[in-house]
């Protein structure tokens, strides 16, 4: 079914089944291959978008349910060119390794600063509780948070 | 810019795109490919007595359906085994699918390839299956009673026996004044990484070449398997390594079943063919580790020194043995960590079951060893009611006896001989960072409080480095910009930024002029892998060996240039200049361009060439010792394996009632030799720590006794969260240079996570003052564990 798709700022017209999950939509479809997927059970967090600005598995959501919401993926998150506060503050303090659950920690914490701009160390990582990361021990992921909020 | 960059704290080059959601890993690759879907085993050891595909390609966007029918040449032989040894006298692989049998929950049966994987898993579950059921074998006592067989040709479920001895261990352990046995256990873990493995491939119908691209961590390793198996000559076949989002190891392992179907697919179909695994999938048919029984025997002297050791070790190796025995073989070498074991004999057992296949994840067999030996040491010093400090002291290798030979053979085929190292100066730094001697007034002023702390430690020395070889090109283009190639691929580690610190030196051009590509077989057609924390030592070294070679020819053709001796230049910032007199210079484009005899102006360098000569007009402009271009290939081949080595502690706090287990403190002590990037070494300490945290504490394969992994997916396997692991981890370096390399480095990769079951295990039986002879541990674990009965069994 035909279904309109509003991510990062543009209208998409999309023709999807109605079983296609929204991360598959957005990969697949509008080529926006930064959400990633890393379990489809919604767990590892790492498909993570800003649904009207909150947090959600893009893996447990389907493309047709998507449809009235302004949606947020990574690469929406650099205005002008510029990395966000947030993307600046991975790269700072070597947040990444093989970056692939990054997206889904870089909006999971873009929601988390909007809405408590200046955690402590214990709210910072309850900010990035629900995404799993293998690589990177979280140590510096939690630096990134207190870094993003400073700037 | 003449600072130097090798050993500084560089933000990585990597990290923009992939913050910027533009990283490229496999399923982003090649938008409207054909997709594939695997039919995977239900049952863990069953007969194939019919496959019915019948209703499968009348379903609208279906493909092709395969089964082991349908499979020609060397493709309907079994998989290649990768690593043979003479050991393993009974080596077994698997078919790309299924053949007549199958051996574990997840094994290859049938794929089919549709518009998209949607359709494509609709497909498989149309196909028919008749299992006749054989009795599975599961966990290491059951391939040991060997009541049933894995497979009905291999006796006793045992793929291989290696017995190694060093002197008589038995004899020295029957004379020394003390003896301990012990029992131990270690569960399965997995590697685990976040993107599964996934594979894309497209048959290019007019230059009949094959191009792949694998979530791999070998690529010309892929490369020989698919040409092999498809038929092709190797120049036919590329294989590109895009961004890997992670490896641990599992992705060592080639080829994948996957890796040769998608390829076969797109070659019979003439369309791109992609293979995206899922979570459930990456359970079941990719690899586990660390599944081992351990049995040690050993006798000691009143100070605690061994006088001999005699280990031995059942590994559950899984249905099949693509990867030989360098599990097992590294537990059994790297056991002895630090220490002089006096007398050592070591036999393992390598053994069949009906599960997941066991190939390295980070650490390798290593986590296991020292978990034997740690356990051991502890085990002696509470026997004879010395500090376990003490009797690691009593037993180190001294700095002055490197380098030291263990008299065995290492994985690599290789003497195990030690390069370096001072175990003595890093226990001296661990006991400082973890505060060891202030432990009792710490746990005496908890106890007051109603507390539990409990602190142990663990120490290593791990193999780094392991050869054949790795090698480099490296092109300086006339715009002076520097490409460089490796071979080994990356997954996470930073190789585009470290290497560039080395060439950025090596040859004195600017790190933001220099591009590294890992992993492209069309750039680097030699190389082996990532894998044994060798990629630093290895290609780094490769690296910086090929930068001194473009250098070498830079200085040379420019002093000719120049008019000047070679001795009188240096090379700063991409300008070979005079010493002393910087204003006469040349741009490395510029030389680049003379490097050529074919000069086209079709750039400024080209022009400023013009007014250079080099090159003997009485000798063809390419002389017969030189080729044109600036541009080196070179390869680093190391007669043996370097060592690094490192200490860890822990301070856990465990509720008197709940069991709980929380992590008070976590020290590293780490010699990998000398820092290339701290920042990258200290990441990778992190995430190491992170798994090691994981595998001692929350993570096992729940295999019921059919076989079934009953926790496939990440709501049951509990892998850490920030939650989980330590606030933070305090780190200490010692750089002790490997003498065996040009940059005197020793490999990093796996260290965080090797010490952590020993480790772990050491801090609650500290705490709980109840032997602790079987890792991972849960609260639940702990909790039964205080409710049995108090034996004695060590003595």
């Amino acid at each position: 079914m035909k279904i309109r798709l509003h991510v990062n700022g543009a209208l998409h017209e999309v023709d999807v089944e109605p079983r296609r999950l929204l991360s598959d939509a957005l990969r697949h479809d509008l080529r926006l291959t930064g959400t990633h997927v890393g379990c489809e059970h919604g767990v590892c967090g790492a498909c993570t978008v800003l649904v009207d600005g909150e947090p959600m598995r893009s893996c447990l959501m389907l493309a047709v349910s998507a449809t009235d919401y302004e949606i947020t993926t990574v690469e929406g998150l650099a205005q002008d060119g510029e990395l966000s506060n947030v993307q600046a503050a991975f790269k700072e303090c070597h947040g990444l390794q093989c970056g692939f659950c990054t997206p889904g920690f870089l909006t999971t914490i873009t929601a988390g600063l909007r809405d408590n701009p200046s955690p402590t160390r214990e709210e910072a990582r309850d900010m990035i509780a629900g995404n799993l990361c293998r690589c990177t021990g979280y140590q510096n992921i939690v630096a990134a948070v207190l870094k993003a909020a400073e700037s | 810019m003449t600072t130097k960059l090798f050993g500084e704290k560089i933000k990585r080059v990597e990290d923009d795109r992939l913050l910027r959601g533009l990283g490229q890993y496999v399923d982003d690759l090649m938008p409207g490919a054909l997709e594939m879907a695997v039919l995977r085993s239900p049952h863990a050891h069953a007969r194939i007595v019919d496959i019915d595909v019948a209703d499968v390609l009348d379903l609208e966007g279906v493909y092709a359906v395969y089964t082991y029918d349908d499979l020609e040449g060397t493709m309907a032989q079994p998989l290649p085994l990768l690593i043979p040894h003479p050991a393993l006298t009974h080596g077994r692989t698997q078919y790309a699918l299924a053949k007549d049998e199958v051996n574990y929950v997840g094994e290859a049966i049938a794929c089919v390839v549709a518009v998209d994987r949607y359709v494509a898993e609709d497909a498989v579950a149309r196909i028919r299956v008749d299992y006749e059921f054989l009795a599975p074998v599961v966990g290491v006592d059951a391939a040991r009673a060997a009541e049933r067989l894995v497979h009905e040709d291999v006796p006793g479920n045992i793929a291989a026996r290696l017995e190694q001895e060093v002197g008589d261990a038995e004899a020295a352990i029957a004379k020394a004044p003390h003896k301990l046995s012990l029992d131990l256990r270690i569960e399965r873990s997995a590697s685990m990484p976040m993107e599964g493995r996934g594979t894309v491939a497209r048959w290019d119908t007019d230059s009949h070449r094959l191009q792949v691209w694998s979530s791999t961590q070998t690529s010309t390793g892929l490369r020989a398997a698919v040409a092999a198996k498809l038929g092709l000559d190797l120049g036919q076949v590329d294989v590109m390594t895009p961004d890997v989002g992670g490896g641990f190891g599992v992705k060592i392992v080639h080829p994948w079943p996957e890796e040769l179907l998608v390829p076969m697919a797109a070659m019979a179909l003439g369309r791109p063919v992609k293979f995206t695994e899922d979570r459930r999938e990456h359970f079941v048919s990719s690899a586990h580790e660390r599944e081992q029984v351990q049995h040690v025997d050993v006798g000691f002297d009143d100070e605690g020194r061994l006088l001999g050791l005699s280990v031995q070790l059942w590994h559950d190796n899984g249905a099949y043995t693509p990867y030989g025995l360098i599990v097992p073989i590294i537990t059994s070498t790297q056991l002895l960590g630090p220490y002089k074991p006096g007398a050592y004999k070591v036999v393992f057992e390598s053994l069949y079951t009906n599960t997941v296949i066991v190939t390295p994840y980070r650490g390798a067999g290593r986590p296991q060893g020292v978990y034997a030996m740690e356990r051991t040491m502890d085990a002696i010093a509470a026997y004879l009611g010395k500090d376990r400090t003490e009797v690691r002291s009593a037993n180190f290798i001294q700095p002055e006896e490197m380098p030291y030979d263990h008299g065995m053979t290492f994985q690599d085929g290789r003497p195990l001989v030690y390069d370096s190292g001072d175990y003595p100066a890093s226990l001296e730094k661990l006991k400082k960072l973890v505060g060891w001697d202030e432990f009792e007034a710490f746990r005496e002023e908890m106890a007051a409080l109603g507390r539990r702390v409990g602190i142990g430690l663990a120490c290593y020395v791990e193999g780094t480095g392991v050869g054949p070889y790795e090698g480099a090109h490296i092109h300086v283009e006339t715009s002076g910009k520097v490409k460089v190639a490796i071979g080994l691929t990356s997954q996470g580690q930073g190789h585009k930024t470290v290497f560039a610190q080395i060439v950025a030196d090596e040859l004195g051009v600017p790190f933001e002029d220099i591009e590294v590509v890992a992993g492209d077989t069309r750039r680097m057609p030699y190389a082996v892998g990532t894998f044994a924390s060798r990629a630093a030592v290895m290609s780094g070294s490769a690296v910086a060996l090929t930068a001194r070679m473009v250098r070498a020819k830079a200085i040379r053709i420019a002093a000719e240039a120049l008019e000047a001796n070679e001795a009188d230049l240096e090379i700063v910032d991409g300008l070979v200049r005079v010493k002393g007199t910087p204003a006469v210079n040349l741009s490395l484009g510029t030389v680049a361009v003379l490097s050529n005899p074919l000069r086209y102006a079709f750039d400024e360098a080209s022009k400023a060439a013009t007014q250079f000569t080099v090159g003997d007009p009485g000798k063809p402009p390419v002389a017969e010792d030189d080729e044109p271009g600036l541009e080196g290939r070179d390869f680093y081949s190391p007669e043996r394996s370097t060592f690094a080595n490192g200490m860890h502690a822990v301070i856990v706090e465990t509720d008197p009632e709940t069991a709980e287990i929380t992590i008070l403190k976590y020290a590293v002590v780490h010699d990998c030799g000398l820092l290339i990037n701290p920042m990258i070494v200290e990441g990778q300490i992190h995430g190491g720590v992170a798994q090691g945290v994981g595998g001692a504490l929350y993570e096992r394969m729940a295999y019921d006794e059919n076989g079934q992994l009953l926790n496939a997916s990440f709501m049951d396997f509990l892998m850490p969260y920030v939650t989980e692991v330590p606030e933070s981890i305090d780190i200490d370096h010692l750089e002790t240079p490997s003498p065996l390399n040009p940059l005197g480095i020793k490999g990093a990769g796996e260290a965080g996570v090797i010490p952590s079951a020993a480790v772990f295990a050491a801090a609650i039986e500290d705490a709980e003052g109840i032997p602790i002879r079987q890792m991972p541990i849960s609260p639940s674990d702990l909790f039964e564990l205080r409710n049995q009965p108090v034996v004695e069994p060590d003595a």
